[in-house]
């Protein structure tokens, strides 16, 4: 059990290395100076060299390679050249909106799919499975950006009911905050929660079949009992598997609805970022993603030792 | 293929995929109104109106005829985008399936990084240094499709490596390349383009946001994700403006997962139920 661990954060260490590598030289492989875009056209030589300086720019790509690592090692991701803030600082800031709309969205989701899955399966080929089938089908197809334009015609446009956008910070209390991401959770978590609902459907079917439901079913316990308490544990693990596949088209549509709901978090920032050509920001920010992407999938992969005991047998 | 209507996925995702590729080809050589033609006075018109089929934006300009170029415009970013992936990747897959070892390993870690990074972010990175357009949005989801076309045919290629008849072309002293190109591509092809096609689906989804962002074909091309950010200042007067590109993208996407779906079965047989 210990040597698996230690195996598999080696691979997570190394794999973060690399994906920082390879974020780093390409995002300095940029045409323009950031110093030169950052002072405008009007600046001097003078000053440019002297913000180049100081911004490390002239230092050869490798030691700034190593000193934004050391950096991050401490806690300090750098200077943003635009916000003139710590991108720490930053992106802790906008991580308190994406965070939270991500949870919501899987939360969501996975409301939505274990139970319209386990009805389905428990309707086997019925009217219900078929059409609960179909709708799950359909929404994998259906972009999260345009269900966030549909919900705001819907609920803001037209009935009012919900902000349109924007976020008014959990200052202004936690039912306020919840309520602006309300409607960019469930634009997230629709095209997810048809994936997912088909995952548990089948995942569901394939327990059913299994001897352990077949004696719980025989010692007298009710159908709901035996599919709840003894066939959905068990059909967990695909669905938390494709939690994780799916956490990188999550993340990929936050980018996209954080803009279209106006939220402050770290999609919108990436977005900013790239048109202000903020290269820090921008790097930090894509690393912080994929860093999440990775972290969340090596939870996975640990989640599977707890959910299932078999796998803790070193091979 | 005459019992093509038995399979009903297939018979759908076939009629849906092959319309809108009429609908794309039909646009570049006849569309209802010139797609970038400006008409003021007509601005805004709801659909079923004066204002054509399917309405007019704020500029005026003809909303069917927008759809019909953004549809190939949409599919065509798409189609090469898949196609560079998939070479790429699958070149990949059967060379590292051939040498196998340390190789192949590197490969295996290689996929998992490029696959963290989300191909919105990386179409965001080398937007910041190619410009936005067509060759951006083409390479970020070409980079994206990479690992999912190496680690699919490394997989399949392993399989077919192991085969008896394989074993005898090595034993006549075929060469790596030779088996590949005999025995190794022909056999797992089935699998490549039940890929392709609901890879095309994703890369779709993926085009449309980039050109919501703003990162893909820059104006005045019509893309639909370009014309659903375009619509969000007009939601109270114009939601069909918020409403039909989103269809299009939707049924784009739910005809080709359909296809996908449908070839695996007849093409893909082990994963018959």
């Amino acid at each position: 059990m210990i040597s698996i661990l230690i195996r598999r954060i080696v691979s997570l260490v190394v794999t973060l290395l690399v994906v920082s590598l390879m974020i780093f030289s390409v995002m300095n492989l940029l045409p323009g100076d950031p110093a030169a875009i950052m002072l405008g056209t009007s600046a001097t030589p003078e000053t440019l060299a002297a913000l180049r300086a100081q911004m490390g720019l002239d230092e050869p790509i490798v030691v700034r390679y190593v000193a934004w690592l050391t950096g991050m090692a401490q806690g300090d991701l750098g200077q943003s050249y635009t916000y003139g803030v710590p991108v720490a600082g930053l992106i802790a800031e906008r991580l308190v909106v994406t965070l939270p709309l991500a949870l919501m969205a899987v939360v969501i989701s996975v409301g939505i799919a274990v139970p319209l899955g386990v009805a389905a399966a428990r309707r086997h080929n019925g009217l219900f499975d078929h059409i609960a089938g179909a709708i799950s089908y359909a929404s994998i197809a259906v972009p999260a950006f345009w269900v966030g334009l549909l919900l705001i015609i819907a609920f803001s446009t037209n009935l009012g009911w919900m902000p349109a956008g924007g976020f008014p910070g959990w200052d202004a209390g936690l039912l306020a905050g919840l309520q602006a991401l309300l409607m960019p959770a469930i634009a997230l978590a629709l095209p997810q929660a048809g994936v997912l609902t088909r995952v548990a459907r089948s995942a569901v079917l394939e327990v059913m079949n299994e001897d352990f439901v077949r004696t719980a079913r025989a010692k007298g316990l009710s159908e709901r009992l035996a599919v709840w308490r003894h066939a959905l544990p068990n059909a967990l693990v695909p669905v938390v598997t494709m939690i994780g596949l799916q956490f990188t088209f999550l993340i990929a549509g936050a980018v996209l609805v954080e803009n279209v709901f106006n939220l402050p978090g770290l999609g919108r920032l990436a977005y900013q970022a790239l048109s202000q050509r903020d290269i820090i920001v921008m790097q930090d920010v894509v690393l912080f993603f994929s860093a999440l992407v990775i972290i969340i999938n090596f939870l996975v992969d640990l989640a599977y030792l707890v959910i299932d005991p078999r796998l803790r047998v070193a091979t | 293929m005459a019992g093509i209507f038995r399979r009903p996925v297939l018979a759908i995702g076939l009629v849906i995929t092959l319309s809108l590729v009429a609908v794309a080809l039909l646009s570049l050589v006849w569309t209802p109104s010139l797609p970038s033609k400006m008409n003021i006075v007509q601005r805004l018109k709801p659909p079923l109106g004066p204002g054509g089929l399917l309405g007019t934006d704020q500029f005026g300009r003809d909303v069917m005829s927008m759809l019909m170029v953004g549809a190939w415009n949409s599919l065509s970013t798409s189609f090469l985008a898949v196609a560079l992936g998939a070479t790429v990747g699958s070149a990949i897959g059967v060379l590292v399936a051939m040498k196998r070892g340390w190789l192949e390993l590197i490969t295996m870690r290689g996929c998992d990084i490029i696959f963290a990074v989300p191909p919105i972010l990386s179409a965001m990175m080398l937007g910041a240094f190619l410009g936005s357009g067509r060759f951006t949005a083409v390479i970020a989801i070409a980079v994206f499709m990479v690992p999912v076309f190496a680690r699919l045919t490394l997989a399949a290629a392993k399989q077919i490596w192991a085969r008896d008849y394989v074993m005898a072309a090595i034993g006549i002293g075929r060469s790596n390349g030779r088996i590949t190109l005999v025995h190794i591509l022909p056999n797992i092809s089935n699998q490549i383009i039940v890929q392709v096609a609901i890879q095309l689906g994703l890369a779709i989804l993926t085009e449309a946001g980039l050109s919501f962002l703003g990162l893909g074909m820059p104006p005045p091309a019509p893309t639909w994700g370009r014309m659903l950010a375009d619509s969000q200042t007009f939601f109270a007067q114009a939601p069909w403006l918020a409403i039909l590109p989103g269809l299009a993208i939707a049924l784009a996407v739910l005809g080709l997962n359909m296809l996908g779906d449908g070839l695996r079965d007849v093409l893909d047989p082990r994963t018959r139920t």
